[in-house]
């Protein structure tokens, strides 16, 4: 018993370095599948409250920019409006009445990543704006990212600049499908794999979101192809894809709450059990 | 004197950990290059002082910057791993003498300080890129990233070293 006791107050820095490196190691390898990491995240109030403070002085050095992209969209939703209600007999819309499957909370980025393998944002928004897991985000531009944390005042965003990140895509003028992922080398490119081989590519393509999950609507626009190439075993091509969203520069987002959630995945759910 | 090192240890925690999150976080030199800056707290902590407690502090001081980074335990481990190895560094870069004497970091000759600093850096940068980057199809990313983050990471810390100095002559 003496010996053992000799034993551990001799080792005592060994052992207490094997257990915190244990720890930081367990800890790590919870990041790396998809919204596992509960504990170690930015959404809690502590260092969301510290971003917060840092983005409400560091916002004014870009107001310009921003106010630039808010009204460029503006017009363009303005134009859209007008070509709607042209084709529409009846001028009075009531807006109330409009039924949309897609509600929108706009937001914004207090901590922006994008040099790291597995970038993450974060936001001033969390459950009490009902903000949830799984939710998309974008931009007026294109997609962001998928919220994969939430507190009660902020949330993080597992941006498409993670490798772990997949999301379903296609070609804006094909029905072909692929998933969207990053090779970590450029942050405005990511790659587009498994598009079948007699899909019609050409560059300068547009490809928008698939609409095959309840995550994002379909047509969510995501960037333009650069560059394809076929795979080793000729049978799907890859592409490059410069992002029409400017990652490295991101203040405005918007999150998609898809009021249709939860009826499809207890719908899929009963599914399941069914077999 | 025991009661103005805890003073002067706590505020460095805390100045080191804000500058690294709210700055050299997000400089992304050349796309991906950020320096280290937190690690000096482990390499100026009192040489003389209680082990265990630097490796203790030095999880704590990981893991404030991974909730910070969002990058689970990263920072943590190879936190933890360059506090326990710093003895056989200290031993290897200034000698077996640091034990006794209480030299002071700013007060050795620059090339032993290069030694201690730069190896000290090189072990948590490499520990802290394989656990983040943790895939061997990205072996180059994993050199190119660490050697990079390094030489930046040293300078930096060197100046700081430099520049918060008392100056004893």
């Amino acid at each position: 018993m003496q010996q053992i006791l000799f034993f551990l107050i001799r080792n005592k820095n060994f052992l207490l370095f094997i257990a915190l490196f244990s720890i930081s190691f367990f800890l790590t390898i919870q990041t790396h599948s998809y919204h596992k990491n509960k504990f170690v995240n930015s959404s809690n109030s502590i260092t969301g409250g510290i971003y917060s403070i840092k983005n409400s002085i560091t916002d004014y050095f870009n107001l310009r920019e921003e106010n630039k992209i808010l009204i460029d969209e503006n017009t363009r939703i303005r134009k859209q409006l007008e070509s709607y209600k042209s084709k529409v007999v009846n001028q009075n819309i009531d807006t109330t009445s409009i039924l949309s499957k897609y509600y929108f909370v706009a937001s914004k980025v207090i901590n922006n990543s994008f040099s790291k393998t597995k970038n993450k944002l974060t936001i001033d928004k969390g459950k009490r704006d009902s903000i949830q897991l799984d939710m998309g985000v974008i931009t007026s531009k294109g997609i962001v990212g998928i919220i994969d944390n939430v507190s009660n005042k902020y949330a993080t965003i597992q941006s498409i600049l993670n490798t772990n990140s997949q999301i379903n895509a296609k070609l804006k003028n094909a029905k072909h499908f692929g998933s969207l992922v990053w090779n970590t080398e450029d942050p405005n490119v990511v790659q587009l794999i498994d598009i079948p081989r007699l899909a019609p590519v050409n560059l300068g393509d547009t490809i928008v979101t698939g609409g095959r999950s309840t995550i994002f609507p379909e047509g969510i626009l995501i960037g333009a192809v650069i560059d394809f190439e076929l795979t080793e075993d000729e049978n799907s091509q890859n592409l490059n894809i410069q992002l029409f969203n400017d990652m490295t520069n991101l203040e405005h987002v918007y999150i998609i709450d898809n009021l249709d959630t939860q009826e499809i995945i207890n719908l899929e759910k009963g599914l399941e059990n069914v077999e | 004197m025991l009661n103005n090192e805890i003073f002067i240890n706590t505020i460095r925690f805390i100045f080191l950990v804000l500058t690294q999150v709210l700055l050299l976080n997000h400089i992304d030199f050349l796309g991906y290059i950020n320096p280290y800056i937190y690690i000096l707290f482990i390499i100026v902590f009192p040489f003389t002082g209680n082990k265990s407690l630097l490796i203790f502090l030095s999880f704590i001081l990981g893991l404030t910057v991974d909730f910070f980074g969002d990058s689970g335990g990263i920072h943590a481990a190879a936190s933890v791993f360059i506090a326990f190895i710093r003895p056989q560094v200290l031993k290897y870069s200034f000698g077996i003498s640091y034990e006794y004497n209480t030299i002071k970091i700013s007060n050795t000759d620059f090339i032993k300080q290069l030694i201690y600093v730069g190896s000290m850096v090189l072990l948590h940068h490499i520990v802290l890129f394989s656990l983040e980057i943790f895939n061997t199809d990205h072996l180059l990313l994993l050199l190119k990233t660490t050697l990079f983050s390094s030489i930046f990471s040293i300078i930096i810390i060197l100046s700081a070293i430099t520049l918060f100095s008392k100056k004893t002559k």
